[in-house]
């Protein structure tokens, strides 16, 4: 099979972007996504064009580091999935796909399809923490906890932090990442003493990076490769509206 | 006044609002659409009813106090956050975008733009009494009757409806309106819900289920009203009586 590529090409942070059209080599439909791009990127090395520059690092769908908008979705067409674990089976031969870049101004491009998600870790660090004592580890299950909360709580810490979220939603809003993060140490009894500083650390911090609000669209819910739940965003408001009142 | 000032400079806390205030106008478009549906009954119900509220100033200046605060807030926080949220994607996308919403999520500031425009058209209309407006070229301040049992001279608002909605073009805009309620009231109810924290995955269905009837309901109660008058040609004697007893007061 073959597809047409529309790419986003920028040179660098300061440089005007546009989208250049390239036809892919000949593709296995079982190829991922990436590696189609890998195929596409030593074809331009061999014509010695600049290669085409795009995130990736495990490539198993669990580091949250790949980041491509596939046609309008982010991670591409297959739910419950990032985009190096998108296949080109997805596809039919002769298909158009347009590349872009998560888009958000908090997010900007570095090059090409790579952008800076810094951001993501700076709203971490003001408040995804919990303290512990360090040393000896403690007894495990020392400390009960409902088995509907740890399940909750880990349905929470599927968050890989891609900024999928952020990519889909037509706010650029990272509700979704802030819900996700706040709510796997929050429903924890490890997460209670820091619980109401977390959030509103993490919330003021999602807001001075300039990350939109949410309209409950569910864009963020329907992209997201660990189909994290808008119920977290709920919890999140929740939870910031008692840190509010304290 | 500090924790006020907090809401207003935090995105979560101006959704708040949005929601708050959201509920209280939804309260009013209950209430306003059980008043109006009178007109349903005999002429001298509604008259009454307006008789009632109109002789009651300090109900209904708190009312529309209130009123115009609750809108204040809720087009504030829209407007600004709405310009946050545009400010925060300056590059759009070329193949597409907002995967898996739907149009009503995406479109609540346009629908309460019209929405608004509407309120104040329906102001000029119906409580100012503007007659440049109504597409009839009568003065509806004009409209008056007596309420059986009784000598007070009180204004006809069953004539005034009536005569307001023969206008072919008043009641497509009417209608529009309220269409577009509907879509604001079928995403807002349900937002609400989850802006306020009140939600988890047994009642999410609930509540969506719950933003689809109430906005149905409201669009159904309200767009009757013009349509009966303009289809149906509900109250046409009584208008047309009504519009020959002001002709008479016209001419002196
Ligand atoms: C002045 C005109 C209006 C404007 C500009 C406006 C705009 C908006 C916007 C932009 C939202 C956010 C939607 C979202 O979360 O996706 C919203 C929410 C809402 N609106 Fe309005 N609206 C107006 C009038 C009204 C009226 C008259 C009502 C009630 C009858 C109403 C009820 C609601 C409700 C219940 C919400 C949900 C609040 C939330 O998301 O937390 N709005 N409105
Ligand atoms: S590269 Fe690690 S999740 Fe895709």
């Amino acid at each position: 099979m073959k597809v047409t590529l529309k790419v986003w090409r920028q040179k660098n942070a300061k440089a005007a972007g546009a989208f250049k059209t390239y036809t892919s080599p000949e593709l296995n439909p079982n190829m991922s996504f990436l590696e189609m791009l890998d195929v596409l990127n030593e074809e331009l090395s061999n014509r010695g064009e600049e290669p085409i520059a795009f995130d990736h690092d495990c490539r198993e769908g669990i580091c949250g580091t790949c980041a491509l908008v596939i046609n309008g979705t982010p991670h591409g067409p297959q739910k419950g999935v990032t985009t190096c674990q998108t296949y080109m089976r997805s596809f039919k031969d002769g298909d158009q796909l347009v590349i872009e870049p998560w888009r958000a101004g908090p997010f900007p491009i570095i090059k090409d399809l790579v952008c800076d998600r810094k951001s993501f870790d700076r709203i971490q660090q003001a408040g995804g923490f919990i303290t512990v004592r360090t040393g000896s580890a403690p007894d495990a299950n020392s400390l009960p906890v409902p088995k509907e909360d740890s399940d909750l709580a880990m349905d929470a810490a599927q968050c890989i932090g891609c900024g999928a979220c952020v990519a889909a939603c037509k706010n650029a809003s990272a509700m979704l990442f802030v819900a996700a993060k706040v709510s796997h140490l929050g429903l924890m009894p490890q997460g209670q003493p820091e619980r109401y500083r977390r959030v509103k650390a993490m919330v003021e911090q999602m807001d001075t990076e300039g990350f939109g609000a949410c309209t409950v669209t569910g864009s963020c819910e329907a992209v997201c490769p660990k189909q994290i739940s808008l119920d977290f965003i709920a919890r999140l408001n929740r939870d910031y509206a008692v840190s509010l009142l304290k | 006044m500090n924790l006020l000032l907090r809401l207003w400079r935090s995105s979560l806390g101006k959704k708040y609002v949005m929601a708050l205030t959201g509920i209280a106008l939804f309260g009013f478009v209950i209430g306003h659409l059980v008043g109006n549906l009178q007109v349903f009954g005999n002429p001298d119900l509604i008259n009454t009813y307006a008789h009632f509220l109109k002789s009651k100033p300090g109900l209904i200046w708190g009312a529309r106090i209130g009123l115009l605060l609750m809108v204040s807030l809720h087009f504030a926080a829209a407007v600004t956050l709405t310009l946050a949220n545009r400010a925060a994607r300056p590059i759009p996308y070329a193949g597409g975008s907002s995967p898996g919403s739907t149009w009503k999520s995406r479109h609540a500031m346009l629908s309460g733009l019209v929405i608004l425009a509407f309120v104040v058209y329906h102001l000029l209309h119906y409580t100012a009494l503007i007659s440049g407006i109504n597409g009839t070229g009568r003065d509806f301040s004009l409209l008056k009757t007596t309420l059986s049992g009784s000598n007070d001279v009180v204004p006809d608002v069953y004539a005034m409806m009536i005569l307001g909605f023969k206008v072919w073009w008043v009641t497509a805009f009417y209608l529009i309106a309220q269409a577009l309620l509907f879509l604001h009231l079928g995403h807002g109810l349900a937002s609400m819900f989850q802006s306020l924290g009140l939600r988890n995955h047994t009642w999410w269905p609930r509540i969506s289920a719950f933003a689809r009837a109430a906005s149905l309901v409201i669009f159904l109660g309200y767009a009757s009203i013009p349509i009966a008058v303009l289809v149906g040609g509900m109250g046409s004697e009584y208008a047309q009586r009504a519009l020959a007893q002001m002709s008479v007061k016209e001419a002196k």
